[in-house]
């Protein structure tokens, strides 16, 4: 290897530990003494009701955020790619919008439309927040079914299974969905991955999620705020592990920087 | 043929929710941004937020966010690209390569809160760093002008998913070089640095450009790692989310026009994008 290459590889990598290191060599010290090394931080956060409560709604958030988009986008990407190729760019624009919206200003316009609609919506998480999250998601959704549409010959698989005299339903649960499932997934993982971390349009429109929780202890504990961090950054490996694990399977070279910044 | 065409007028249906919510959720709310920045508070139509916009602390705040992006977009593309060529060129371990992939794919997902805060505990006032530099090293970083709450502070934390973000755009990019085109111009007696200076970066530059401009709108849009940093820094991010949060909401006209502000940055921005993007395009595989 170069000397160069080493030393820029080296460089890289110092840079993604050191952070990690130093915030877990953070989360040992007492919270009361500031001495190392303990495990009560992690202790508090496991014993503390607040941390399961908002862990529970981000991740109830996930799911249902996973299953609208899932229902949205596989039946219409599907169709796009059966019958209207042609609108396929349209598509691809429009999954870049959110890349030009960024959620602080998306947030600031949903606040204001969605504003004085009926309470079950305007101030649940499963109404308001999981409506963002579900376009928040849409990219990274999007380009990881359309890699799977387009890694199967849909043409095929429909003309074969309507001769066999399937329905379209049938078609798509038990012919379509199976073929692309590797893709669901891997998109799946990246919406787990967002909506795990997000953090400013819950902040703004007052849900208390797991981010807010974080910073939360962030503001009030010191110490502790090492564990969850470290916590959090599990979620975001297992997220990113189970995609990669999934992606080895053909057809699922998916958008993989997703992130709440 | 007929029974196919009855088919396809019931199926396109299906096509429907999704149009429907992208109205409902990405649209009509971007309108009401839109049309909620030229608006005044007694729901008249006026230029008097918009005016706002470019005066003193707004307008501060928009420069801070731009400089903010532009030297993170700018250095850790530079400094991305140059290890992203590392794992990949010849000589390096092909194990190096894969690695680099899941280690940038769980960084560049790793971001705000919890990142603000592994940096609060590296470099903040207590963190590990900054203990470590002063006790063992007798060197105090606070003494020497540095603070994680300045916007060098910030940056330093932005860079840890701008490099990552660099590394997995420009990877394929780099794997455009056709091995061909160094032989062939080492066969013409071309040094490393001739090849570099003359095929390789030139092709590259489009990718390079618009990886850095990707880059760019990743910093500007950015939020909660800046505010879980300092919740004071000077970026609009931070000004729009103070009026929802604070108890400043006298004007939320005024918010609106924040965002329609940030929105036309981002728009100028995809404008330079998708050409070079287009460009870079012309070389790939």
């Amino acid at each position: 290897m170069a000397p160069s290459a080493v030393f820029w590889l080296l460089l890289g990598g110092l840079y993604f530990f050191i952070p990690l290191l130093t915030t877990f060599l953070f989360s040992l010290k007492s919270n009361q003494t500031g001495k190392c090394c303990t495990a009560a931080n992690y202790s508090w956060v496991i014993h503390n009701g607040e941390f399961w409560h908002t862990l529970k709604i981000s991740f109830l958030l996930a799911l249902e955020t996973i299953v609208i988009s899932l229902a949205i986008f596989v039946p219409t990407i599907y169709w796009v790619h059966l019958k209207v190729p042609k609108l396929r760019p349209v598509l691809a624009f429009l999954a870049l919008i959110p890349f030009v919206v960024p959620p602080i200003v998306m947030v600031v316009g949903l606040l204001k439309f969605y504003q004085g609609s009926p309470n079950w919506f305007y101030a649940q998480p499963w109404g308001f927040l999981a409506g963002a999250y579900v376009i928040l998601a849409f990219p990274y959704m999007y380009f990881s079914l359309d890699a799977g549409f387009r890694s199967i010959d849909v043409h095929t698989l429909t003309e074969a299974s309507q001769s066999l005299g399937a329905r379209w339903t049938t078609t798509l649960f038990k012919v379509i969905l199976p073929n692309i499932r590797a893709a669901a997934l891997a998109g799946s993982f990246l919406a787990l991955a967002i909506v795990m971390g997000e953090y400013t349009i819950a902040n703004l429109s007052a849900f208390h999620t797991f981010p807010i929780f974080i910073q939360y202890v962030n503001e009030t504990q010191g110490f502790p705020a090492g564990a969850l961090t470290l916590m959090s950054f599990g979620i975001t490996w297992a997220a990113m592990g189970s995609l990669l694990l999934v992606g080895r399977k053909r057809g699922t070279r998916a958008a993989v920087v997703a992130g709440a910044r | 043929m007929r029974s196919g065409r009855r088919r396809l007028s019931f199926a396109w249906i299906a096509t429907l929710p999704f149009f429907a919510y992208t109205i409902l959720f990405l649209f009509l709310p971007a309108a009401s941004v839109l049309i909620g920045a030229f608006q005044n508070d007694k729901s008249g139509y006026s230029l008097s937020n918009i005016r706002t916009l470019f005066h003193h602390p707004y307008i501060d705040a928009y420069e801070g966010s731009i400089k903010l992006s532009l030297v993170t977009a700018a250095i850790g593309g530079i400094a991305g690209l140059f290890i992203a060529y590392a794992a990949l060129r010849e000589g390096t371990p092909k194990w190096i390569r894969s690695t680099l992939t899941t280690f940038s794919g769980v960084a560049a997902n790793f971001g705000g809160i919890p990142l603000a805060f592994a940096f609060i505990a590296s470099l903040g006032p207590l963190g590990v760093l900054t203990l470590f530099f002063k006790n063992q090293l007798h060197f105090d970083i606070t003494a020497h002008g540095f603070s994680l709450f300045s916007m060098t502070g910030i940056g330093l934390a932005y860079m840890y998913f701008q490099l990552p973000l660099m590394i997995l755009v420009i990877a394929p990019a780099i794997d455009g070089v056709r091995k061909e085109w160094r032989e062939a111009s080492a066969n013409l007696g071309a040094s490393q640095f001739q090849f570099w200076r003359y095929v390789g970066i030139p092709v590259l530059m489009p990718s390079i450009l618009g990886a850095i401009i990707l880059l760019f709108g990743n910093a500007f849009a950015a939020y909660a790692t800046a505010y879980g940093i300092n919740s004071g820094a000077n970026l609009i991010t931070i000004f729009i989310g103070a009026y929802y949060s604070g108890n400043v909401l006298n004007n939320p006209h005024l918010a609106q026009a924040m965002a329609f502000g940030m929105f036309v940055v981002l728009a100028v921005m995809m404008i330079v994008y998708i050409p070079l993007q287009r460009r870079a395009a012309r070389w790939a595989k």
